[in-house]
């Protein structure tokens, strides 16, 4: 195995598993967004009245120890039950048996852009309230980002390569892409890899609402993420996980796997221009679909669909347009472009996880999740087929999805069917 | 209400929550680390709600050097006791 050389070692998709506010799983994710649902609501679980922005796609009526252990539960953040339990739905579809398997050939990176942020605000007011003697002792192993991969791995006891990485917005596509690159090395021949997010918080809705990042259509909430729409506003957040099983292609066949597709292109980049802004210029991201492309063998005009970062804030919707129009020139008018953030909010780290899966479904289902509430275009900046208000059924073979983050990073990962 | 039961049920019940642990496994004899499953993170949470649960039995706080040595269920009942009578 480890005599093959990068090129020949080609990763793909065998399981899946999302949480998220419009379905606890992927079957009920996908049918909600192919039905152009939107989970977006008035928050429930704090009140948000004080705030600018009082919308949220919150997991709702979803317990932790429901579906993991009571016990791990208590001892963990919310992000890490999303991703915990997305990852065991993954593992389960992907029909691993992780027992029988060489753990120390399977690894997990699941990231996330904020951590164990209700972790962190419970305790700091338990410090300001009642003193440093009754912090709790978990507080430091719930908040860190990298526990959601520390503790997938204690489940399965898998002992290859496992960390957690952040680039804010851009953490779950940047996990699945830097997974893929493990198994290419050959340093694994399964990942566990996706996003896990739970930031709808008093505090950081206070921190999004004092960037003015957030929409507050707080009227209409399932309206408020408009991507591409001339009356956006910003972004609504949302919570929960997307996972992937990645697997090298002759692990997969030797197990007889079921396999979606493949995860054939990955690449990351900077602006280099803002700490928040994205490039006015669309570089960065130019740079990272372009290099994604290339690196799965594809041209530009191979794409037929683009899962669009598309926060709905005023300058994302604009600039990665701009760049969708100067890479794929004649192309971008003829492929699909869709925002699903429309519906699922905006999931920060996890949004690369949830994509991904939209992606790898778009593949396989032959039907593209349409930008709900797109009811005016924001002409001229704004002019492809964002496929609006309803799904398109159209057989799809490649698939490149987009996410940035603060920070300027930006990652592209294109699926292709097999 | 709570004043109404007796110290070992309130222990246990801390301990049944905190652990996950069934009470017919929480006797007197039990060991947090060695037969409750409790690992170094949990037995600094328990003392914190025991201190908690009966602040007013022990006026004050439970000593690092009183804690470590609270390694049994019926320890814990024992010093929460000798506290209260004290």
């Amino acid at each position: 195995m480890l005599t093959q050389s990068a090129e020949q070692r080609r990763v793909v998709v065998t399981g899946l598993g999302a949480v998220t506010a419009v379905g606890h799983d992927v079957a009920s994710f996908w049918q909600a967004l192919v039905a152009g649902e939107s989970g977006i609501r008035r928050v429930q679980r704090f009140d948000p009245s004080p705030f600018a922005s009082q919308m949220g796609a919150e997991v709702l009526d979803w317990e932790a120890d429901q579906h993991m252990d009571p016990k791990e539960a208590r001892r963990s953040d919310r992000y890490t039950h999303f991703g915990y339990v997305a990852a065991s739905q993954a593992v389960a579809d992907s029909g691993l048996d992780l027992e029988a398997e060489d753990g120390d050939r399977i690894g997990v990176m699941i990231g996330s852009g904020i951590g164990g942020m209700y972790t962190y605000e419970s305790q700091l007011a338990v410090l300001a309230e009642r003193g440093p003697r009754k912090v709790s002792p978990f507080t430091i192993p719930s908040l860190i980002g990298n526990m959601c991969s520390g503790m997938v791995a204690i489940k399965y006891g898998v002992r290859g390569p496992n960390f957690g990485l952040v680039s804010a917005c851009a953490t779950g596509a940047h996990a699945i892409g830097e997974a893929m690159h493990t198994i290419q090395r050959g340093d694994a021949d399964v990942m566990i890899a996706g996003g896990s997010e739970a930031a709808i918080t008093p505090f950081a809705y206070a921190t999004f609402c004092a960037m003015k990042a957030m929409s507050e259509r707080n009227d209409e909430p399932a309206r408020a993420s408009r991507p591409f729409d001339r009356q956006r506003d910003g972004f609504v957040m949302g919570e929960g996980a997307g996972i992937l099983i990645l697997e090298s292609l002759e692990h997969a066949r030797a197990r007889g796997a079921r396999i979606y597709c493949e995860l054939a292109g990955y690449a990351a980049s900077c602006d280099a221009f803002h700490i928040t802004q994205p490039d006015p210029e669309g570089r960065g991201l130019l740079l990272a679909m372009s290099r994604a492309i290339g690196k799965a063998g594809l041209a530009p005009g191979d794409i037929d669909y683009i899962n669009a970062h598309g926060t709905s804030t005023p300058y994302n919707d604009k600039f990665e347009t701009l760049a969708i129009k100067k890479l794929f020139g004649e192309h971008a008018s003829r492929l699909a472009v869709s925002s699903t953030k429309s519906m699922t909010g905006h999931l920060l780290g996890a949004a690369g996880g949830i994509e991904s899966v939209i992606a790898i479904k778009t593949i396989e289902t032959g039907t593209i999740a349409p930008t709900i509430n797109l009811d005016e275009p924001d002409l001229p900046d704004c002019d492809l087929d964002y496929v609006p208000h309803t799904a398109r059924a159209k057989p799809v073979r490649a698939v490149l999805s987009n996410n940035l983050g603060f920070g300027g990073q930006n990652a592209s990962l294109v699926f292709k069917a097999m | 209400m709570a004043d109404q039961k007796t110290i070992e049920q309130r222990v246990k019940e801390i301990i049944v929550k905190q652990l996950n642990v069934n009470e017919e496994q929480v006797t007197p004899a039990a060991s947090f680390l060695d037969d409750l499953g409790a690992d170094s993170l949990d037995t600094v949470e328990l003392i914190m709600a025991f201190e908690e649960e009966f602040k007013e039995e022990i006026k004050g706080e439970i000593p690092e050097a009183d804690a470590e040595k609270l390694q049994t269920v019926g320890q814990v009942c024992d010093y929460i006791k000798a506290k209260a009578g004290a």
